[in-house]
């Protein structure tokens, strides 16, 4: 394997998380809910999927173990915000607080362990091709998951019923209520499937990224997930192209390290969230375009008449 | 059966305050369940928990050393979030109010004198000031959400300390581990008692101070017509942006205050955990105090009981103290669900009336 | 007169919202091929019906048939499946989808295929009703919109048309254009069910009438033979004042107490309207109106006349000489000018905020006993709220209030009342009674009349025609951002301030 090919394969693994995770997000937010507890769910992901694949001795039930695990935590977030009308700003933040708690607790029997690891699939021949053949066929599974998962949400979105539905549900409540959509149903589902993406990311990291359970091991990527979905002003191939991006910034701290670039590794370290902040910042000067894009009732709480 | 919300036709003033003894009660019942599960006695670990740290003075102390930050930073989050600004980097804040401050007494030990401690202060309460200016002015120049840019600041904060701690302000007499020197005696915050320092006096100053502001003053009438209604704000000639500005740096020095408080009071030197979480803690504490610099002060001494009540609960029961962590967010989940008594009342509908108006629940 | 067959039946319908009953056993029948006017003021139940009957409200006693048979409209779906379809008064369209994707929402799955572009323009061409399928509503103005909302309907081949306040948003040569649909549409067999408070345009055009007062049914005339003046007392319940134009009352006007000059502004968002050159003087004690079909750059005008948004230059508005335009509102209030916006909730008054707080919002520049050296005299300001309360007539519940407590035309009155307590010198008013009760909007237009009278400077922006008429001495039209001279009331018509309010040049 070459240098090059190395690089690709670290920024691959680091974007996977992040675009599952905006992905989950981007269709939450399009349905008018603004979930801030990605950090939490992802964290909660991590810990179920570790424990799920220690106990099974699978890794893959771990995968289902921390879909399961965001979605318990996303069900507590829609009954607060949708049953309950609080706000979402509060209790998005009150999740993650919650989530980075219980994953504590949850992964304490589990520190230190060695992990199950999410094996990379291997086509003979295929991924024995130079330069492009371990980045394109050499990959674990869920990587090409997060592509077609990409794909699938865009489609969804736009090519299909039920996602006019939820587009329409975030861009203007009441009228969608009027024309007879599920409101609250509707935003429920897309918070449990946002709920399912975090804690899946999650379970990435604690099973495929670095097999093993490190407490507070997301370290502020579910953040970054959001402010991705704000970069990819709520569009799913943007969010992909912005993942791998990130990703990239995530990385290239690593390889500067390891080059033995004279700074300080903590300044390499703030990179990513420093790009971040540089990235929205960037991305808000353009508002006019961010207002077109961005789901009017984003944040809004809803209660019908009755 | 289902619930169904109706909107009261003014806010509860009465649920404003039963809300958070009704999260509280709540709190206590998520906790015995929580204590079973784990195999102990409910009650007592309960009593472990909530109750025993208020029978010896060693805690009380312990409660009101950690409360202090908590009220600093919370009520500076109170009038953020009240003027509808979501800073959620105070912990950010506070490390940077931590490192500031330092400087002083970290690079010329050798300055001594009355004046030192207010220099110190001064410096930490400018270092959050200045933190906190960067997402504000991304947000009212660039319209950027300082929800997320004050929050990616919090790691950036952490990096700056633990490369400063570990490279150049690394004690040289400090076995190579990863502090600074200790402070000298005049950069130090005078003891109160015991373990408590004045820097409890300065938050309840603090407290006063802005309460007044909220309460009393045109300002503060500004900040908050600004948080409910931006449009009458500007209509009743006030400066949106002006307000958001002040909100987040005011709060961002009132947590650069409690950073270098707890460094120069509590810790005397810095170290790359300086703080439990107090940036986030205060965040609950604004919450559960209503917003309310008073009802902060409350908010704050009861999230201290659960720091130190999962240290006792971990010595006398063995029980991890991350779930001091898990009490934090269950309080702050349970005071939103209960803050729905506020603004609807709620009807229970028997299912089948409920299935006759078939609409929406999830 | 059409004699269909009873097509929409309701019974005994009751909807109560706490303590109001909004619907109080109202009996309703509508037949095939009529169009029947659903009157009544702000307030009487007319919404609430018509959101029963379209299934996005449910009944709490009551029974619906249709076409003879029980029908359960358990949500709109169902009304829609039936044949019933709606138009908004606030409409119900997507901003952030296209035209088409608005359409779809609304039709069962399989008639949203690929087709559904060419049946749009198909349809929306057979009634004169041109439509782009792939244009994004944010980018449509008004009246397209409610194109938009009535070929949806069309598309569904209703049975029965329920149309809430239709020409509010129109010219009244686009009202007479809908007109003109709606009635091609009886005459095919379709019901038209038509809420207004325009008595005018229901003699017009209905062939039936039902009138609701409080939430019962009060009458049911004919308006072919109805007088106006008859329709007005039922829905009122008693005699109202006829109208009483303020034209040639007499008093010589005054000095130019406001002045705008050569007021040019691009909009600064994707939606907002830009305003060019507008040039308009208000001479002490005359009203002038200014009309205009909505989203013509009433709010841009409004926000540069109370400084909310800052002109160019200090000399692009005067207040009583003073040049202002780059001062804030306080300032400008300061001078002795006052506004009132249109929009109650959010603008002009803080919903959750105490009527004592919500005097300060306007007056803590002005009144020098309310805010003292940046210290709030509370008790001042609660002083404040009851005067205005007494004086105005506000019906509020005991004891400092919140604002989000208040009906809307006693907010209304109060939010006017918080203005006109200060003696203002100029008055900028936008939409000062809408949806306000008949009884509220006569007490403020009277109280606008006698605060000219008293030698104010008024300035009323109205999208209600008739109440321009009603108080202006001299009245502007605005259209797309542009202002036409004022010309006295007494010397134009209504068709000739339609005609400027549909864009014909000067």
């Amino acid at each position: 394997m070459t240098g090059f090919e190395a690089v690709i394969l670290t920024i691959v693994t680091a974007a996977t998380p992040l675009l599952i995770a905006a992905l989950g997000e981007l269709v939450t937010e399009r349905s008018g809910v603004l979930n801030l507890g990605v950090e939490g769910m992802m964290i909660v992901g991590a810990v179920t999927g570790f424990a799920g694949a220690q106990l099974t001795g699978s890794p893959y039930l771990g995968v289902v173990a921390s879909m399961i695990g965001g979605m318990a935590l996303a069900g507590l977030f829609g009954f607060l915000v949708l049953r309950l009308a609080a706000n979402q700003v509060a209790s998005g933040l009150a999740l993650t607080l919650l989530g980075l708690g219980l994953s504590g607790m949850i992964g304490e029997a589990f520190i230190g362990q060695p992990g199950l690891k999410l094996e990379r699939i291997h086509i003979p021949f295929l991924t024995d091709l130079p330069v492009v053949g371990q980045v394109l066929f050499g990959q674990d599974p869920l990587v090409y998951a997060s592509v077609a998962l990409a794909v699938c949400v865009s489609r969804f979105l736009f090519r299909t019923r039920a996602g006019l539905a939820l587009r329409a549900v975030g861009n203007n409540h009441g009228s969608a209520h009027m024309l007879g959509v599920h409101v609250i149903r509707t935003r429920f589902l897309a918070v449990l499937f946002g709920g399912a993406c975090s804690g899946l990311a999650g379970g990435y990291l604690s099973l495929a990224y670095t097999p093993q359970w490190v407490e507070g091991m997301t370290a502020g990527r579910g953040w970054i997930a959001l402010a991705l979905v704000v970069f990819a002003s709520w569009m799913p191939l943007r969010a992909a192209v912005g993942a791998y991006l990130f990703g990239g910034a995530l990385i290239l701290q690593f390889h500067a390290q390891a080059e033995g670039i004279p700074v300080p590794p903590q300044f390499l370290s703030a990179l990513p969230y420093i790009a971040t902040v540089a990235a929205l910042v960037i991305l808000s000067r353009d508002r006019w375009r961010a207002r077109n894009d961005s789901p009017a009732c984003l944040g809004q709480v809803f209660v019908p008449d009755r | 059966m289902r619930i169904e919300l109706r909107q009261r036709t003014e806010d509860s003033r009465l649920m404003v305050w039963l809300s958070p003894l009704l999260a509280l009660a709540l709190t206590f019942v998520f906790g015995a369940v929580l204590f079973a599960a784990l195999g102990h006695d409910p009650l007592r670990a309960l009593y472990v928990y909530f109750v025993k740290p208020l029978t010896d003075a060693w805690s009380l102390e312990e409660i009101v050393v950690k409360a202090t930050p908590l009220a600093l930073i919370g009520v500076g989050l109170a009038l953020a979030f009240r003027t509808n600004v979501w800073n959620i980097g105070a912990e950010g804040q506070y490390t940077v109010g931590a490192v500031c401050g330092s400087i002083l007494p970290v690079m010329l030990p050798e300055v001594q004198g009355p004046l030192l401690l207010p220099a110190v202060l001064v410096c930490g309460v400018l270092g959050g000031m200045a933190w906190a200016a960067i997402p504000a002015f991304f947000r009212v120049r660039f319209g950027s959400s300082e929800i997320l840019t004050s929050l990616m600041l919090v790691y950036v904060a952490q990096l700056l300390l633990d490369w400063l701690v570990r490279g150049p302000w690394r004690d040289p007499e400090g076995y190579n581990f990863p502090e600074s020197r200790l402070f000298e005696a005049d950069a130090v915050i005078p003891a109160l008692a015991g373990r408590m320092h004045f820097g409890t006096v300065i938050a309840l100053l603090a407290v006063a101070a802005l309460a007044i502001l909220l309460g009393r003053t045109l300002k503060g009438f500004e900040f908050r017509v600004i948080g409910a209604a931006p449009r009458a704000g500007a209509f009743a000639g006030f400066s949106e942006r002006g307000s958001i500005m002040a909100a987040l740096t005011i709060s961002g020095g009132l947590a650069g205050l409690a950073g270098i408080a707890e460094v120069s009071g509590t810790i005397g030197q810095l170290h790359p955990s300086i703080s439990p979480g107090y940036g986030f803690t205060a965040i609950i504490a604004a919450f559960l105090g209503r917003l309310n610099p008073v009802g902060v002060v409350f908010a704050s001494l009861l999230l201290a009981l659960t720091y130190i009540g999962g240290e006792s609960a971990q010595v006398a029961l063995g029980i991890s103290d991350k779930i001091a962590r898990v009490f934090q967010g269950a309080i702050l989940i349970f005071v939103l669900a209960c803050d729905v008594f506020i603004r609807y009342r709620l009807h229970f509908l028997p299912a089948r009336r409920a299935a006759a108006r078939a609409e929406d629940a999830p | 007169m059409p004699d269909g067959n009873v097509l929409l039946e309701a019974r005994g319908i009751v909807k109560r919202f706490g303590d109001l009953a909004a619907n109080d056993d109202i009996d309703l029948s509508v037949h095939a091929g009529e169009i029947h006017a659903l009157l009544g003021e702000n307030g009487a139940g007319k919404s609430t019906l018509v959101k029963i009957l379209y299934g996005s409200l449910q009944p709490d006693a009551g029974a619906v048939s249709w076409q003879g048979r029980p029908a359960v409209v358990g949500n709109p779906a169902e009304a829609r499946a039936l044949g019933i379809g709606m138009v908004f008064q606030h409409f119900s369209l997507f901003e952030g989808l296209t035209v088409a994707e608005n359409i779809a929402l609304a039709l069962p799955p399989d008639a949203a295929g690929r087709g559904l572009a060419a049946d749009v323009r198909a349809v929306s061409e057979s009634y004169g009703l041109p439509l782009d399928p792939a244009a994004r509503v944010a980018s449509l103005p008004v009246g397209v919109r409610q194109r938009i909302e009535i070929v949806r309907c069309l598309l569904q081949r209703p049975r029965l048309l329920i149309m809430d306040e239709p020409t509010s948003v129109l010219t009244p040569q686009e009202a007479e254009r809908l007109f003109e649909t709606l009635r091609r549409l009886a005459g095919e067999g379709c019901a038209v069910l038509y809420i207004s408070h325009r008595l005018e345009e229901v003699r017009q055009l209905c062939h039936t009438a039902t009138v609701l007062r409080h939430g019962r049914v009060v009458g049911r005339p004919d308006p072919k033979t109805a007088s106006t003046a008859d329709l007005a007392r039922l829905m009122v319940g008693a005699d109202i004042e006829e109208a009483r134009g303020r034209r040639g009352d007499g008093a010589p006007a005054g000095p130019v107490r406001l002045a705008v000059r050569g007021l040019s502004q691009t909009a600064d968002t994707p939606f907002g309207v830009s305003l060019e050159d507008i040039s308009l003087e208000v001479r002490g004690g005359e009203i002038v109106g200014v009309a205009g079909v909505a989203g013509n750059g009433q709010d841009e005008l409004f926000a540069a006349l109370s400084g909310e948004t800052a002109a160019a230059e200090q000399a692009v508005v005067e207040i009583d000489g003073r040049p202002c335009g780059r001062a804030g509102p306080a300032a400008r209030r300061r001078l002795g000018a006052a506004f009132v916006p249109e929009e109650r909730m959010g603008h002009a008054a803080v919903p959750g905020m105490r009527l004592s707080e919500n005097a300060v919002l306007t007056r803590h520049g002005t009144d020098r006993d309310i805010s003292v050296g940046g210290v709030l005299r509370l008790g001042q300001a609660r002083r404040l709220a009851e005067r205005i309360v007494a004086r105005f007539d506000v019906r509020a519940p005991p004891g400092d209030p919140e604002a989000k407590a208040l009906s809307g035309g006693n907010l209304q009155k109060f939010v006017v009342g918080r203005e006109l307590d200060r003696k203002p010198g100029v008055l900028a008013v936008s939409q000062p009674t809408w949806g306000v009760d008949i009884g509220a909007a006569t007490e403020i237009r009277r109280e606008l009349a006698a605060l000219a009278r008293s030698g104010a400077a008024v300035l009323a922006i109205s999208q209600d025609l008739d109440e321009i008429l009603e108080i202006s001495d001299r009245i502007a039209v605005i259209s797309r951002g542009r202002l036409s001279s004022a010309v006295p009331a007494a010397e134009t018509t209504r068709e000739a301030i339609g005609l400027l309010m549909g864009g014909a040049a000067d």
